[in-house]
């Protein structure tokens, strides 16, 4: 029964197509000339240009981390393009209608029609393709109700305050290596401003496209909700499916006030390689956010579904009192995809609570690794966590690891810590096959049971999509 | 004809569990199927559904399809349960997270499907469930639970029965639905077997007791002995082997 189980994933990765589009691009290498030229490229104020110099200085002083639970290859940093950008697209603001056919066409294809007549209600999307935001759909609509949403590059140009008084708060320059590389050489992304009492009348969306060839992807996204604002933000990623690694390191921060509300949820979809491990992108993102003020909660939903190497860990500090931060992940990896993924939840603020409900499905011979951590400061009086860390196998060459740390400094403190592994056994498939269910159908069933406590925390549409795409990745995963 | 077993031997494990059973089964019929442990009752029933773990080494099973007898040794079990037999498990299995409802919309689409009927969208489909609860004196949100997670022995064997009316096979095989129920579940899940039995599909029950069959007639009792059918009667001779045991049939026999 093994043999029904395994067998190969589907490899039609449909979103592996690539754009035919004129690109400019800066000489590859990394060094002070490519960061001032990108910096001149936005006509970014002096203080951003210093931000990233100062940053690169750190950079260079900083080694590669070694800690992953798998060997990362070597990146030679010099070797890539570090900005990227349609010919015929204008750097800064735009209107959508007025894109390249070619890139209209791109978007229509991953099912994000940008056509104002067109365009999905209810959602305003921001849409980055390689290098550069290409504009933002429903922002007028939004700025009657104060919301700003736009891209950084805009956001620096246009609100250089706020920009300047939160960006590498949460996540500072030093933070770690490739926090260190994006706060130099970030080239655009999203940024989101929800002003005080304002619930954000849409939900906010951006998507990000990698379509050029050997060229990094270095996105910052700032989501700043003032007092008593609530915010649902989705995110959305594809690649080409190509031979060769390409290298996405973002940051994404989060603030939230008294009373904020935020909900991150991403659909993590990057080309993952073909199936002897060949080419995919390396996910090495650092997203952060800080619940600065009393009673604010920040949720963070991952479905981690692509990338050949997965690093990332979505963390919320709870600095407010009484804050909460959750995080809702289901990460799948199958034939040789790497993922050692999971979050950091750090209790300043008293009577503050955290939750975290990890599920990690591992197929063929991936492995997948959920570290967390949990860490109760001595300011934390009666904090609470729960932990929940599930691990379901499929066949029996994968491998699923679990590593929680728990550090806990105040007595009062409440940590609960579950875990479990499972396996899809043999009995399951044959007894919904039993019943008509066919093998393939069996095994998403099974896994989609095995995920519902995430799933449902993501917006309806999205856990529609989130369903599909599983199912999807694991098509043809038995015989 | 409705199934028509011929010298089937099968292997679980390079272990010959099943050694030439002839079996002939048509519609309208119910048949008991007993015998001691280890007989290859069990075997016999997971080989007909198609279970991946038995080899058919020799022999066949073939299955009435658009009125013609066709083996079905290349159908996978979904396959066979689409084209009409329905395996009742003696230890159904437990899937986590799934709910009862979705399982059995998921499986009775997939039979609609494959029969170019037309699909049920999930409101409807409840609603034509909620039809057949009370038949099995269940409730409601028995549908909302997880597919046999934290069911009691007698709620699996009713959740097994529930699934076979809703799906309607042509041939029915339970495989010791009856051992650990109580009399009063054993009564129910009778009744199950009682309102599917028609003159268009036959049941095959396997059991180790005759108790059942006080609540459900067979046309054909066989007994199993070391994978082949030793005797076969009718209703009386289940009496018999209540009252005398096995061995009076399996003396001299090796």
């Amino acid at each position: 029964m093994s043999d029904e189980i395994e067998k190969h994933l589907n490899e039609n990765y449909k979103w592996g197509f690539e754009s035919n589009v004129e690109m400019e691009e800066f000489p590859k290498g990394l060094n002070e000339d490519i960061i001032k030229l990108i910096s001149a490229k936005k006509n970014e104020p002096e203080w951003m240009l210093e931000y990233r110099l100062k940053a690169f200085a750190q950079w260079k002083k900083m080694a590669h981390p070694q800690w992953a639970y798998f060997d990362i290859p070597e990146i030679d940093f010099n070797d890539l393009y570090y900005y990227a950008k349609p010919k015929n697209s204008k750097e800064g603001p735009q209107s959508l209608d007025e894109l390249d056919p070619e890139l209209l066409a791109t978007f229509e294809k991953l099912g994000i029609p940008l056509q104002e007549q067109k365009r999905i209600s209810g959602v305003a999307m921001d849409v980055v393709f390689d290098s550069v935001s290409l504009g933002t759909t429903w922002k007028d609509d939004l700025e009657k109700s104060g919301v700003i949403f736009c891209s950084i590059s805009e956001a620096i140009e246009k609100h250089p305050e706020l920009v300047k008084k939160y960006m590498g708060k949460v996540v500072p320059v030093a933070d770690n290596f490739y926090a260190a590389l994006n706060s130099a050489v970030f080239s655009d992304g999203s940024f989101v401003y929800i002003p005080k009492g304002v619930t954000c009348p849409m939900d906010l969306s951006t998507y990000f496209r990698i379509n050029a060839k050997e060229t990094g992807q270095f996105e910052r996204t700032l989501i700043i909700a003032d007092e008593g604002s609530y915010v649902n933000y989705l995110e959305g990623c594809t690649a080409p499916q190509r031979d060769e690694n390409q290298l996405h390191a973002a940051i994404v921060e989060i603030i939230a006030m008294d009373n904020a509300e935020v909900k991150y949820s991403t659909v993590q979809n990057w080309y993952a390689g073909d199936k002897n491990g060949l080419g995919g992108i390396y996910n090495f993102v650092t997203k952060r956010g800080l619940c600065q003020g009393k009673h604010s909660k920040i949720s963070w939903t991952q479905v981690e579904a692509g990338s050949a190497i997965t690093w990332k860990y979505p963390s919320c500090i709870l600095q407010g009192d009484y804050s909460q931060g959750a995080f809702y992940s289901v990460a799948l990896t199958n034939n040789k995809m790497l993922a050692d993924t999971g979050t950091k939840m750090i209790h300043i603020g008293k009577n503050t609570k955290s939750t975290i409900i990890s599920k990690g499905i591992s197929a063929e011979h991936s492995e997948n690794v959920y570290r967390g951590e949990v860490k109760i400061m001595p300011s934390a009086e009666n904090a609470r966590n729960f932990s929940q860390c599930d691990s379901m196998l499929i066949g029996d060459k994968s491998s699923a690891n679990t590593f929680p740390y728990i550090d806990v400094k105040n007595p009062t403190a409440t940590v609960e810590h579950e875990a479990s592994t499972s396996k899809i056994s043999a009995d399951q498939i044959f007894y919904l096959q039993s019943r008509g269910i066919e093998p393939e159908k069996a095994i998403s069933l099974i896994v989609n049971g095995f995920c519902k406590d995430v799933f449902k925390t993501l917006p309806l549409e999205f856990s529609v999509e989130a369903v599909k795409l599983i199912e999807m990745k694991l098509e043809n995963s038995v015989g | 004809m409705l199934l028509s077993v011929e010298n089937l031997h099968a292997d679980v494990a390079n272990t010959e569990i099943l050694r030439g059973i002839n079996l002939e089964v048509k519609p309208g019929e119910i048949h008991a199927i007993m015998g001691p442990n280890g007989s290859g009752k069990s075997t016999l029933s997971k080989v007909i559904a198609g279970h991946p773990d038995y080899e058919v080494t020799k022999g066949s099973v073939s299955l009435n399809i658009n009125g013609k007898l066709k083996n079905i040794e290349d159908l996978e079990a979904s396959d066979r349960a689409r084209e009409g037999i329905f395996l009742g498990f003696q230890y159904p299995i437990e899937i986590p997270g799934v709910t009862n409802i979705m399982f059995m919309h998921e499986a009775f689409n997939a039979l609609c499907e494959h029969q170019g009927a037309d699909t049920m969208n999930e409101k409807d489909f409840r609603e034509f469930i909620k039809t057949k609860l009370p038949i099995l004196e269940m409730r409601e949100d028995f549908l909302d639970r997880a597919v046999n997670e934290g069911f009691s022995g007698g709620e699996k064997k009713k959740n097994e029965i529930l699934q076979m009316l809703l799906l309607n096979p042509r041939l029915a095989l339970l495989d010791e639905t009856d051992s650990g129920l109580d009399i009063d579940a054993l009564k129910i899940v009778a009744k199950g077997v009682n309102t599917l039995k028609s003159k268009h599909n036959a049941v095959v029950l396997v059991t180790h007791y005759q108790r059942l069959l006080d609540y459900i007639q067979p046309d054909f009792v066989h007994v199993l002995y070391k994978g082949q059918i030793i005797k076969t009667g009718d209703k009386s001779l289940a009496l018999e082997l209540e009252e005398k045991g096995y061995e009076w049939l399996t003396e001299g026999l090796n």
